[in-house]
């Protein structure tokens, strides 16, 4: 009982502190000059994202994470 | 996933814009309070066109041609469209393992056969096939910092098609630092091999002369023959979280659950029933489990250097096939001027067997109730090594990208019931090339 008293407390703190630290990430929107590049874009290469989840999802057992893992093909 | 609208538009954002400028113009849409990149907004469409080979050694070859094009409706919608065409030719592994001895199948249409060499992985030349996709998106505001994305996939080949639809909402927060979004997709895929779909274990009848007339071949095949047609269903469900930590540097944390149900299983594939000395007695079809739950966990870092930009992600994916994966995926561009760039990419694969997976059966044990020899669900390591080079052509921006895929069966963790079969290579290598030309009107 009191393991679980411990393990809520540190849960409890972990995300209060994650939670903070998000709030002080971060840059102000002037700040944003390199952020703004088409290059530093979270997806920047979307048209050699979809041929490689097509060629991995064709070869390997995993597909998904970073995108939705849907089939759409019976790839050989 | 949730920077993705972001990214759409700042590709608008041409290469060659001077850096005070964009800076001054930025500040002065903060200032103002509204998007930093609403002043891009133009009701023009943007297209973008890719064309790909790709080549394994003696095995499958594949051209593919992706078309992509977006257009803003206003200052927070736009549609895009994506139109991929491909075509698969050449020989893929059927699971059954080689033997000191040419080897005889049946093609999966029942109507021929081909001979395979002695010591050599056999392959399955049947496959060419051609196949169209086509993905629509739309993506609008829903409320202030809050924006949702709708979407359909379609995709049809000679014997499978699939549609599916998906939706997403993402919510920005502090500033547009952090977002997190939240996204479901449902799916239905639907199989019409060639031949119709063949019973779980069923031999393999193969016309060695043995039969009769025609006839009676045809009756003997059809008895192995199910449904003409069978179904996959997927629902899935991304959650996402976007960071951005300073002004160099942000990072993206995904987690990931689909779950699929129906014909899981490959209707092409076989396995070898083997007697004590390694010799193949018989071939039956595989057989998988009729439902696949995975869970993902995704992270990227993504950093700006002074003359260069990194990124590295890292992916663990697990599933109630006792299949557990790791994939490392980095690139690095070097900007060589204001419009050329240089960027190696490695990615490293590991995963380990699905509990079915077995390259062979033994004759003098029991059929399993699922049993796969399918090397992609096998114990395997793969890597993937490239360049790519980015320039400016008739005035517009073109990438060439050049890569080496080569995967690995970890042999030392295979499951063999037989020791030393007659020293057989029981496992394919893939090695591949990757080209691909990208060009962005």
């Amino acid at each position: 009982m009191l393991q679980r008293q411990v393990v809520r407390k540190i849960l409890i703190g972990s995300i209060a502190a994650i939670l903070s630290g998000c709030s002080s990430m971060g840059v102000d929107p002037w700040d944003r000059d390199l952020l703004a590049k088409p290059e530093m874009a979270i997806n920047s290469s979307p048209l050699d994202q979809a041929v490689d989840d097509h060629i991995y999802f064709s070869k390997e057992a995993s597909s998904g994470g970073r995108s939705f893992a849907g089939g759409g093909c019976g790839c050989n | 996933m949730q920077l993705i609208n972001q990214s759409k538009t700042d590709q608008k954002i041409k290469p060659n814009k001077k850096y005070i400028a964009e800076k001054l113009a930025l500040a002065a849409t903060g200032l103002l309070g509204g998007s930093v990149y609403a002043q891009e907004t133009e009701a023009e469409w943007d297209f973008s066109a890719s064309i790909l080979t790709y080549a394994e050694t003696d095995r499958v070859s594949a051209a593919e041609i992706i078309i992509v094009g977006d257009k803003d409706y206003s200052d927070t919608s736009k549609f895009s469209f994506k139109v991929i065409l491909d075509s698969l030719t050449g020989a893929s592994a059927n699971g059954a393992i080689e033997q000191n001895t040419p080897q005889t199948f049946t093609r999966p249409s029942g109507k021929d056969n081909f001979v395979t060499n002695a010591n050599s992985t056999p392959l399955d030349d049947t496959f060419k096939d051609t196949r169209g996709q086509i993905n629509l998106a739309w993506t609008d505001s829903l409320m202030e910092d809050t924006r949702y994305t709708i979407g359909t996939n379609l995709s049809k080949e000679f014997d499978y098609h699939s549609i599916s639809f998906s939706g997403e909402i993402a919510r920005d927060f502090n500033q547009k630092n952090s977002t997190l979004s939240a996204g479901l997709s449902f799916g239905s895929d639907q199989y019409n091999p060639h031949g119709k779909i063949p019973v779980a274990f069923s031999s393999m009848v193969i016309d060695e002369g043995q039969f009769a007339s025609q006839n009676e071949f045809n009756t003997a095949f059809n008895a192995t023959r199910g449904d003409s047609s069978d179904t996959i269903t997927t629902a899935e469900l991304l959650l996402g979280w976007t960071q951005i930590v300073n002004r160099r540097m942000l990072m993206q944390f995904n987690y990931g659950f689909a779950d699929s149900s129906g014909y899981l299983t490959d209707p092409f594939k076989v396995l070898s029933v083997v007697d004590n000395n390694g010799i193949t007695q018989d071939l039956v079809y595989e057989n998988r489990p009729d439902s696949r739950t995975q869970y993902t966990v995704f992270g990227l870092v993504k950093y700006h250097l002074d003359e260069s930009i990194f990124d590295i992600s890292y992916r663990y994916l697990t599933d109630d096939w006792d299949i557990q994966s790791h994939t490392i995926n980095t690139h690095w561009r070097f900007f060589i001027n204001e419009t050329n760039f240089l960027e190696p990419h490695y990615r490293f694969y590991q995963q380990s067997a699905a509990e079915f997976y077995q390259p062979f059966i033994s004759q003098a044990g029991t059929i399993p109730n699922y049993a796969s020899a399918d090397y992609r669900v096998g114990d395997m390591t793969a890597y993937t090594i490239g360049v790519k080079y980015g320039f400016q052509m008739f005035g517009d921006r073109a990438e060439v990208r050049l890569e080496y895929y080569k995967q690995t069966p970890n042999e030392a963790n295979q499951p063999v019931g037989i020791e030393n079969l007659n020293g057989l290579e029981l496992y394919p290598k893939v090695d591949a090339i990757i080209f691909q030309v990208n060009y962005f009107l």
